[in-house]
């Protein structure tokens, strides 16, 4: 009776193509919407994750600067200071941190030979190079030996070494940074640019000592990055690092902090809620011309029981029962709601390809998406299909044998 | 002789706004097996209302049927169906053929409703056509055809499931004479070989085919004629 039904079904659909074809359109369309949009927001997320943990997803940036009483706050690095000693102490003091890296940041104009290029300089410890995650790609890094030496050497970023050096090795070549010479020692693998926008390539870094006493005369620092041995305890080491800090900077019980930390880890939930929330969004927008679709199927179904009185009325007189009659239009409609939705899905599949192509936006296909849009369709097939289909199986056989 | 067919004091009432229309007024009939049996009358007498209740497609307000030896006139509609199936072949006055079907399929269709396998219903399909002369039109759809021969094939569907009925309304009604007399030959033939038939017609000619005749006329039984 299955197989007669769903051979009966088919036969339908293929003596009437051009309804079934703009019937299954709406199906199609809707679970291709779908696939395609929530591809995309998955592909926000996975860029968005990606991003974050290039940064480090276990990071805690902490700079100088806080809200004060009045609510203003001062730029990062003026008023109240950080320096290394505060490190230290959060190094001794603090559990469960992996590493810890201070660091100066400011911008200079650099030149070696007849090029020049301006680009972000940062003095830094040793330890940054692995808390950012940065890989050698020639000749070495600094160590702290140099640190304690001041020494002029410096390893460069991708960006600068082809502005600087084009078709040249850098490693062992001079460059001037605010025309002070120093020796090129390493040169960094790509990195790529930043969730931000940022090219993360586009940066010289020297020893700490040598930025601060050498290049900008200052004794603090602007920046403490703290990571944290993982995910799961950034949160009490961020507490920890907050506390230290206050007592070393002698700040009394409900006074506002003079330095900021910011939760890498935090950032990115707040960032994966967006995506998310765009993702949930598409999701949305694209079900409901599933269900537009739908709402197709049983317009098409209503008028496919209407033309069809008479063959229920002939079928009926043969001996068909209500639920033979019912299961008859309910296949018909679920078969356009499985032909339509695997077709969807390749069609929603092809266009994630075709925007990540052609549009360069990363996509994510979840199986999930394809697995929740296919039921969704059959589903949709069943629900819309049921009135037309009890309005079928309930038909009076005289009434529809008599009807022209 | 058996029984098949028992009406008791059968009432089919309509209702229309003030004004009460008794379609079948304490109809009583008995039929029994292997009678070749016709229903005449004027239209409005009542005759279709007769078929469709004899027929198990309608119910009726009042009174009893017997049906190979059960009350039918309690059962629910899917019983109705499955008796239909079961117990009755219809032929109809404008075949009620499915367009879309060949022969075969659409003689086969009720074999599908009694849980017939399909290369039974196929084959079963084959062998009822050949029966009524259509041996090499298996594959042709009603459209191809001529009035007399979707008519036979009508009639080979109504015999497919060996019922004991054979029930036609007006089955000639459509058909030029010749046609007509072919038709009423395989009738003949079909009650020879112990079919039970019972026709609906207003056509004298074709009434006098059969063996008893009964006429209805404003919901009553009139007449009951055996020859």
């Amino acid at each position: 009776m299955l197989n007669e039904s769903i051979k009966m079904a088919l036969d339908g659909m293929v003596s009437n193509k051009l309804r079934t074809f703009l019937t299954l359109l709406g199906i199609i369309i809707g679970v291709g919407a779908v696939i395609a949009m929530v591809s995309l927001g998955f592909g926000v997320k996975e860029n968005i994750k990606d991003n974050i943990s290039k940064l480090g997803s276990n990071l805690l940036m902490v700079s100088a600067g806080g809200r004060t009483a009045s609510g203003a706050r001062l730029a990062a690095g003026e008023g109240a200071r950080l320096t290394f000693e505060d490190m230290q102490a959060i190094e001794k003091q603090v559990d469960g941190i992996s590493g810890i890296s201070a660091s100066v940041n400011t911008s200079y104009q650099l030149v070696a030979g007849n090029q020049n290029w301006t680009s972000r300089v940062e003095g830094t410890t040793p330890s940054n190079f692995y808390i950012q995650n940065y890989e050698l790609d020639d000749g070495r890094l600094f160590t702290e030996r140099d640190m304690n030496s001041r020494a002029r050497v410096c390893v460069i970023g991708k960006t600068v070494a082809d502005n600087l050096f084009p078709g040249d090795d850098p490693v062992g070549q001079i460059m001037r940074i605010k025309k002070a010479p120093f020796q090129v020692i390493g040169v960094l693998k790509s990195k790529g640019s930043s969730g931000m926008g940022m090219d993360q390539d586009d940066i010289v870094i020297i020893p700490l000592t040598t930025a601060q006493n050498r290049m900008m005369g200052i004794t603090h620092v602007q920046r403490i990055t703290v990571q944290a041995e993982n995910e799961n305890v950034i949160n009490d080491v961020q507490a920890e690092v907050e506390q230290v800090l206050r007592t070393r900077h002698k700040i009394k019980e409900g006074d506002y902090d003079d330095f900021t930390i910011s939760n890498m880890a935090a950032i990115m939930d707040t960032m994966m809620e967006t995506a998310n929330s765009i993702t949930l969004l598409l999701g949305c927008i694209a079900a409901i011309s599933l269900l537009v679709g739908g709402i197709g199927i049983m317009n098409i179904m209503l008028v496919s029981v209407t033309e069809r009185t008479r063959e229920i009325g002939i079928r009926k007189a043969l001996g068909a029962t209500y639920n033979n009659i019912l299961l008859q239009f309910l296949i018909e409609a679920m078969v356009i709601g499985v032909v339509g939705g695997f077709v969807g899905v390749a069609l929603g599949v092809g266009a994630s390809y075709g925007i990540s192509h052609f549009a360069g936006w990363n996509t994510v296909i979840s199986w999930w998406a394809i697995v929740i849009a296919v039921v969704f369709s059959v589903g949709i097939g069943l629900f819309f299909g049921i009135y037309p289909a009890r309005k079928a199986a309930l038909l009076d056989p005289i009434d529809a044998l008599r009807y022209e | 002789m058996t029984t098949l067919i028992e009406l008791k004091d059968i009432m089919k009432t309509y209702v229309m706004g003030d004004s009460v229309v008794h379609a079948l007024n304490h109809v009583n009939v008995q039929i029994d097996y292997g009678e070749f049996t016709s229903i005449m009358g004027a239209s409005g007498s009542g005759k279709s209302t007769m078929m469709n209740i004899l027929g198990c497609l309608d119910r009726p307000t009042s009174g009893e049927y017997y049906l190979d030896g059960k009350e039918i006139a309690g059962y629910n509609d899917d019983e109705l169906a499955h008796t239909r199936n079961a117990k009755i072949g219809f032929v109809f006055q404008n075949f009620n053929l499915l367009a879309k079907l060949t022969a075969q399929a659409n003689v086969a269709l009720p074999l599908i409703y009694a849980g017939v396998g399909e290369e039974e219903r196929m084959e079963r399909a084959k062998k009822a056509l050949e029966a009524v002369g259509l041996g090499d039109r298996l594959d042709h759809k009603p459209m191809e055809m001529s009035g007399g021969q979707r008519q036979r094939v009508a009639i080979a569907r109504a015999l497919i499931n060996d019922p004991p009925i054979i029930m036609a309304d007006e089955p000639t009604g459509n058909l030029d004479t010749k046609s007509s007399y072919e038709i009423m030959d395989i009738f003949k033939k079909m009650n020879e070989m112990g079919k039970t038939v019972l026709m609906v017609t207003h056509e004298p000619d074709i009434a006098a085919y059969t063996k008893r005749i009964l006429v209805m006329r404003d919901g009553k039984l009139v007449s009951d004629e055996r020859r």
